[in-house]
């Protein structure tokens, strides 16, 4: 290797490959990472992105290959190696401790001994130079998930890294904070220090990134300049092939339709010290229209979504009416025998319970509903009837797997959802509330998901989606709302509503959060 | 400096899974053939005495049958429990508790006879028992209390509750003050199977019925379902609309149900009279026989058999060499140390890891290691 690549070349990973059991979620992994760059890492979800950055942080030990630091071999170890080497990492999922301090919980990963007073004097005066105001003596659990992201990027800076790793930090960002966060990156970029950053935004990975290296499947299917790429051909590359358009006729006469699902001054108290309360929600769900809600994660849809679903009932009735009866009261089963249907976020352990296999999985949100069908006398299982639901399902929404019915933890995250879905689906529900239909799913399979509930939609059914995305909402929304602080906005109809609207109100621009307003804009 | 870590399996080998009581009875057998050693007895003769003669004449086996059967109905109960993700460790002090409220019937009202009396009693003491399981289940479902301690702390008050029965109140006046009730009448006892052949008692059918109903329960049925899918994923089972709480009471009823019947089975058939001892731990025992039988009511019966071969070895061992029958207890440990470990090993894999930081010439050894 000569002097010169050595400049040039940062980091340099060749043939790096990490196995689980049969599945190689990496698969000789080439990637070179320059002196003064941000280098993206795009791939789908599941395609190893996670699992590579792992590697290079010191949390997964590679089967096979070699990292080099500056033309050096290393064996990262740890992340106490990784980070004297000068490796910094933001996680997706942050780790700090909610009771306590930003200042505290900098200390706490800097392993230098210093007093708080100190470490909070510098991780002030690193924050304002860098454009991300923050407090240190302030309580993470009193902060937004951007702020959190804040101490997570200084706590990084702190410890002078000349590679940063960045992993889907936009995807708990509002549009505008996001733009904040380009900025910062940029400044670093300028200073000479390098950026792994890992996303699937096509956008975003247009708009601030040097070079690209694309991941299939766990394979290197490309580098390449994605400023010379259209978003059609990223996506290509990431894809394997080209993605289906969703289509959207638009709603017709959908005022004077039947309202399906209201909620009427919905507010709950916070179950846990850090979970957000709900504070007067209103909304309405008419019969063939789609409403999306929008919000940065964590801003209470978890609580909306079990409210509204009957796993925490309510003590006024009608504060939840399904059909034009009131359900506040009703647990999930009581509510889903009134024609409503729910899809959770989380799918293994929540939508489906994952040592079991997919057709006792359809008895789980199906035993009352259907009741006749599946259970006989005495309390039997009807085997054979779950069996041939099942069945019919996974042909209906295509679900890919290895054996007639295998355990839901066997299958992919796509497909899992495409049972899920189409579990719901194939009892023709009037109301479908659904939180995150696509979260994680492959870009063919969402396009799937979301066409199908469009259709449902326009059959005649009330569909309410909670979603992060907001490329999805304003793909299937006939109108689109925005959850802030357990508060929810009016909804916007889709043909006013755009990314800057919807943005300016999931930082809080609503009368009664001008204060947040102010520090966004 | 080293240390050890789990690390857990991507896959479960089936082939493993299945065969893992048998493995853990063999490397019992290996302790302890090593344990006998040292006690300065031929192993192999004390495993005669301890194994194969207490098996070996027909009467023999129906004594196999009167130990087995109080620890199948317990451990079919509490296989249930075990699924749900629930701790019942306090079927010792349901099984008591049955045999006290059973045997109040022929107690206190011995001039009581016919063919109701047997059907009550059993009734009474089912009751009793599952009264006596739904205190901890109140406990936790009402107050989060840690089901563990609670149903495990019952058990010393039941065994003193007995104690203070049999000397006090419930003594038999024309007992020579010895701490026992009065022998229950005809009526009240348990009748014998094959009485030509033994003294195995109706116990040994009302556990292998129970064995299966609670098969059918668990298998073929929408509440054995829910006992899974709230054992294995409580989240998902709150999304399918079952009730946590309401599964901590049927589970804990259930098993203290079917201790309960045990319990007064016991105290009808084999004992025909309360006495301040009435088990010999069986409700300890059975849950080594839950686990062994991979809480599956079916293995259930055949780890039933197992354990109560190691009560008749321990007397056995006794009599003939002189060794402690405490040394059944050791044997019940050991299979339940080992049952455990087996089930451990099958999840996960031990790594053997140095603290100090591997050197690049160290790191492709590792690989190859493993």
């Amino acid at each position: 290797m000569s002097a010169n690549q050595d400049d040039a070349n940062l980091l340099e990973v060749r043939g790096l490959t990490k196995t689980f059991g049969t599945l190689t979620a990496c698969d000789h992994v080439d990637l070179t990472v320059a002196k003064g760059e941000i280098h993206a890492l795009l791939g789908e979800n599941g395609a190893g992105k996670s699992t590579l950055v792992k590697m290079l942080f010191g949390t997964l030990e590679p089967n096979s290959g070699e990292i080099f630091w500056n033309g050096q071999a290393v064996t990262i170890t740890n992340p106490g190696f990784a980070k004297k080497l000068g490796i910094g990492m933001v996680f997706q999922h942050f780790s700090l401790f909610e009771a306590l301090t930003a200042a505290e919980n900098i200390a706490l990963s800097l392993d230098d001994g210093s007093p708080i007073s100190t470490i909070a004097a510098k991780a002030r005066a690193l924050s304002y130079s860098y454009g991300l105001p923050l407090d240190p003596q302030s309580l993470v659990g009193d902060l937004s998930v951007g702020e959190r992201q804040r101490i997570e990027i200084i706590r990084c800076l702190l410890q002078t890294p000349q590679l940063i790793i960045l992993d889907e930090p936009t995807s708990v960002l509002t549009p505008q904070e996001a733009d904040k966060l380009f900025e910062t990156l940029e400044r670093l970029r300028s200073e000479g220090k390098s950026i792994l950053y890992i996303s699937h935004r096509l956008e975003e990975v247009k708009r601030i990134c040097d070079r690209a290296t694309v991941l299939r499947h766990g394979k290197v299917v490309g580098h390449c300049n994605p400023r010379k790429e259209t978003a059609a051909s990223l996506a290509r590359m990431m894809v394997g092939n080209d993605v289906q358009a969703v289509v959207r006729a638009p709603a017709q006469g959908i005022e004077t339709a039947q309202p399906l699902l209201e909620i009427r001054a919905l507010s709950r108290k916070p179950a846990t010290p850090f979970s957000i309360p709900l504070r007067n929600i209103n909304l309405t769900v008419r019969a063939g229209e789609v409403i999306g809600i929008a919000g940065v994660a964590g801003n209470g849809q978890g609580e909306f979504f079990e409210s509204v679903s009957g796993e925490v009932s309510q003590q006024d009735a009608a504060s939840v009416r399904i059909r034009g009866k009131d359900a506040g009261g009703l647990s999930i089963t009581g509510r889903r025998l009134m024609g409503a249907a729910f899809v959770p976020e989380e799918r293994l352990g929540h939508g489906a319970a994952p040592r079991m296999k997919l057709s006792e999985n359809l008895l789980l949100s199906r035993h009352a509903t259907d009741g006749k069908v599946f259970v006989g006398a005495g309390g039997m299982v009807k085997s054979d009837a779950i069996y041939a639901a099942a069945q019919r399902i996974i042909k209906a929404m295509d679900v890919r797997k290895s054996a007639p019915d295998p355990e839901a933890a066997a299958l992919s995250g796509g497909n899992l959802q495409k049972f899920i879905v189409g579990r719901e689906l194939d009892r023709r529900p009037s109301v479908m509330v659904v939180n995150q239909p696509t979260w994680g799913v492959d870009a063919g399979a969402a396009a799937h998901i979301r066409q199908t509930l469009i259709e449902l939609a326009r059959s005649g059914s009330a569909v309410l989606v909670i979603s992060q995305d907001l490329d999805e909402l304003f793909e299937i929304s006939d109108a689109i709302a925005v959850m802030h602080n357990g508060e929810l906005s009016k909804p916007l109809p889709i043909a006013e509503a755009t990314f800057e609207k919807i943005g300016l109100l999931m930082g809080g621009a609503e009368p009664g959060h001008a204060e947040h307003a102010l520090e966004t804009s | 400096m080293m240390r050890l870590e789990l690390v857990k399996r991507p896959q479960r080998s089936m082939l493993f899974s299945a065969l893992s009581p048998f493995i853990a009875f063999v490397l019992t057998i290996i302790a302890g053939a090593i344990l006998f050693a040292l006690l300065g007895v031929n192993p192999l003769k004390a495993f005669q005495i301890y194994f194969l003669e207490p098996v070996s004449q027909v009467w023999q086996l129906h004594e196999l049958a009167i130990k087995a059967a109080p620890l199948i109905l317990i451990g079919v109960g509490l296989s249930v429990c075990y699924r749900a993700n629930i701790w019942n460790i306090g079927a010792e002090g349901q099984f008591i508790l049955g045999g006290i409220v059973g045997s109040s019937i022929p107690v206190l009202f011995p001039q009581f006879e016919g063919p109701l009396v047997l059907p009550l009693m059993l009734l009474f003491g089912m009751v009793g028992g599952a009264a006596y399981a739904a205190i901890p289940a109140l406990l936790k479902a009402r107050f989060n209390t840690n089901e563990i301690l609670t149903s495990l702390m019952l058990v010393y008050v039941a065994q003193l509750f007995l104690d203070w029965l049999v000397r006090g109140p419930w003594r038999d006046p024309k007992g020579f003050n010895f701490p026992q009730t009065i022998q229950f009448n005809d009526s009240a006892i348990l009748p014998e199977l094959m009485p030509a052949s033994g003294r195995a008692n109706w116990g040994f059918v009302f556990a292998l019925v129970a064995a299966v109903l609670v098969w059918i329960l668990m298998s073929r049925m929408l509440k054995g379902f829910e006992v899974r899918v709230l054992g294995s994923s409580p989240r998902a089972g709150r999304f399918a609309g079952f009730g946590i709480n309401r599964m901590v009471f049927f589970a804990f009823m259930l098993s203290g149900a079917l201790a309960g019947l045990a319990g007064i089975s016991e105290v009808s058939g084999a004992i025909g009279q309360l006495q301040p001892v009435i088990s010999p731990g069986y409700g300890f025992a059975a849950i080594i026989v839950a686990f062994l039988g991979r809480l599956n009511p079916l293995g259930i019966v055949a780890a039933g058999l197992v354990l109560a071969l190691t009560y008749l070895g321990g007397e056995a061992v006794q009599s003939a060499v002189g060794i402690s029958d405490k040394v059944a207890r050791v044997f019940q440990g050991m299979l339940l140390f080992f049952v455990l470990g087996c089930d451990t090993l099958i999840h996960y894999r031990i790594r053997l890891i140095g603290l100090a930081a591997p050197t690049l010439e160290s790191a492709p050894k590792l690989e190859e290691a493993r």
